[in-house]
């Protein structure tokens, strides 16, 4: 509701400053911010150079199926930049203001940078966590997000599920048997990834957080890495936060120019740099500074396209819609 | 003419008064009710038509919906149980006794109605957590508040507590005293003069702050999501449940959820208000 009326204000001020110059929407999930505060930046300045024009862009974050709904409900997004495929597909399918092929029209099925998932432990780590099968162990207490409400941890749960599909060779009973038992270490399901870190770090809960490598570089900078460490395990999933163009919202408001230029110009030098910067990994690393780059241990990484999951359209129904495996691992 | 014959009509179905301006006020009131309240519930209720009767029953009586209306209802009732008893003795102390301070704590008591909800559950969390202050010395005794249906029930408490006091505190400041020392001339002593006399008096006003007690801690969210682990059949409450099911954009599901709580909160209130109707009559006070 507070989405709504939020919606409601916002396209009462775009309608207002969209007369006097270009004004663009950028909808995206929680842990963004500070990348598209720079990047936007650098974008306003860029677009300024090349036609002298004056954009500027408007930036809303939280809980990226959240923020699809907000979409679906009438924010006038211009683009999506979400933590999930399914996220621009819900909007895509229920709004018909992005075209069904969106993935493939800009570089890198329109991921411009990718992310993981890593162990943030407790100093010296003392419960020795270095893989995912560490996790299930009894008296380690795990603390992730519910990936029912929080996309990002959704990357969490499938890259256990990676994991144990290579140690089992594939046997899906005992997959499931070595996912609900890592659930089953979890004490608190938080509803997003801030709140799983604060429950990590303020509360003192848990021996491990799962966590989006960005978000544990965070941790780790704000906090003082005399606290945590991070725990890279040897395999992890690729997670890729796509972007699309919102063509119906753009067209409406005859901003497709800039729009497809804001998503494009992610792609660029400056922007991979960005990226870099703040712990995304990016999507041309030749582009980025080799220092930042270094800073991204070596980690073998599962894509959602591998045969294990084979695509977001086979994972949600599969995986995370009401009464699948996600939800039979909490049945008693 | 016409206008003869509404006023006619009216004057049929209402109480006769002599204040003037019904029409005006009437109307005013069933345009804002039909507004704020019963158009969004009569959308709401709309939308479960999408569902057959056999989806909806299926959601009704799944076990997580089930388990999950449970801990709502369950920790509402037990929250509204705990303020109904110490919001008396809150109410009954600042009405009654002068102290220094008074004004200070009145205020106080108001907080909850102030403060944002996910405020208040971040707070009762960081005191409740293994290593807050409270949690430190409890968590020991194995006593787990944070993360548990014990804490959904502090969280739910904490809300409550105001409607409990406001509804209690003109009515304790009605009785007179001198009901107290005629009970006691005719001989009552102090537990009877409590037990039958105040108590009686304070029942439907007690019974009005239950309600509202109860009914805000049923479809409480924003403090509970931060003290409760959000465990499905554990520690999920039931609109929790609704906001999941509306990230997995099942519109239906979520609001079928909400219509049960709808229609158990509703037979909930109107078996209470039958009780205070009853109550009323039985104790001849207001």
């Amino acid at each position: 509701m507070r989405r709504l009326v939020y919606g409601a204000v916002l396209s009462m001020v775009l309608a207002v400053s969209a007369q006097a110059q270009t004004t663009l929407l950028n909808v995206s999930y929680d842990p963004t911010r500070e990348l598209y505060r720079a990047y936007n930046a650098e974008f306003i300045k860029f677009w300024k150079e090349k036609t002298g024009e004056t954009v500027t862009i408007q930036q809303s974050h939280g809980g990226s199926g959240a923020q699809a709904r907000a979409v679906i409900d009438g924010l006038k997004a211009d683009v999506l930049t979400l933590a999930l495929e399914g996220d621009i597909n819900a909007v895509a399918e229920k709004t018909k203001k992005i075209p069904a092929d969106w993935r493939g029209r800009l570089p890198n099925n329109s991921g411009p940078y990718t992310s993981t998932y890593v162990f943030l432990v407790r100093k010296g780590n003392p419960k020795n966590l270095k893989d995912w099968g560490d996790l299930v162990k009894p008296g380690v207490d795990v603390i992730v997000p519910n990936p029912k409400t929080s996309g990002g941890a959704q990357w969490a749960y499938l890259a256990a599920w990676g994991y144990a599909d290579r140690l089992y060779k594939g046997d899906e009973a005992k997959v499931k048997a070595f996912v609900a038992a890592l659930y089953k270490n979890v004490p608190v399901l938080d509803s997003g990834a801030r709140g799983s870190t604060t429950t990590f770090v303020q509360r003192g809960l848990g021996d491990v957080l799962l966590s989006w490598e960005n978000e544990a570089f965070l941790a780790i900078n704000e906090l003082g890495p005399d606290k945590f460490d991070i725990v890279v395990p040897p395999l992890s999933i690729k997670a890729e936060p796509p972007v699309a163009l919102v063509v119906g919202n753009a067209e409406a408001k005859g901003a497709t120019k800039v729009a497809q230029a804001y998503l494009e110009h992610l792609y660029s030098a400056p922007a991979q740099k960005i990226i870099a910067k703040n712990y995304y990994r990016p999507a041309k690393p030749e582009l980025a500074d080799p220092a930042d780059l270094k800073r991204f241990p070596e980690v073998e990484l599962l894509t959602i396209d591998d045969p294990v999951f084979g695509g977001w359209a086979k994972v949600t129904p599969k995986h995370f819609a009401n009464g699948a495996i996600f939800d039979q691992i909490y049945k008693r | 003419m016409t206008l003869a014959a509404t006023s006619a009509t009216f004057r049929s179905w209402r109480q006769p008064s002599i204040i003037p301006g019904f029409g005006l006020t009437f109307g005013v009131a069933m345009v804002y009710l039909s507004l704020i309240v019963l158009i969004p519930i009569a959308l709401l209720i709309l939308r479960t038509t999408q569902l057959s009767w056999a989806e909806y029953w299926e959601i009704a009586t799944s076990e997580r919906v089930v388990a999950a209306l449970r801990l709502s209802f369950g920790a509402a009732l037990i929250a509204a149980a705990i303020n109904a008893v110490f919001g008396v003795i809150v109410a009954w102390v600042l009405v009654r006794y002068e102290f220094p301070g008074k004004r200070l704590i009145d205020a106080i008591v108001d907080l909850p109605f102030a403060l944002p909800t996910a405020v208040a559950g971040i707070a009762l969390t960081a005191i409740f957590a293994g290593n807050g202050w409270v949690g430190q010395f409890i968590e020991p005794l194995g006593i787990k508040v944070a993360y548990t249906s014990i804490g959904v029930v502090i969280a739910l408490t904490f809300i409550g507590l105001p409607f409990v006091v406001r509804t209690l505190q003109p009515v304790i400041m009605e009785i007179e005293r001198e009901t107290e020392e005629a009970a006691a001339t005719l001989g009552a002593n102090r537990r009877q003069a409590i037990l039958r006399v105040i108590l009686p008096t304070l029942v439907p006003a007690l019974l009005t702050g239950f309600v509202l007690a109860l009914a805000r801690g049923i479809g409480e969210y924003g403090s509970v999501v931060f003290i409760a682990g959000n465990l499905p059949y554990r520690t999920e409450i039931a609109p929790l449940l609704i906001v999941i099911r509306l990230t997995e954009f099942d519109y239906n599901g979520a609001t079928a959820i909400a219509t049960i709580m709808l229609a158990i909160a509703f037979v909930m209130f109107l078996t209470i208000n039958l009780i205070q109707v009853w109550a009323r009559r039985r104790f001849g006070y207001v």
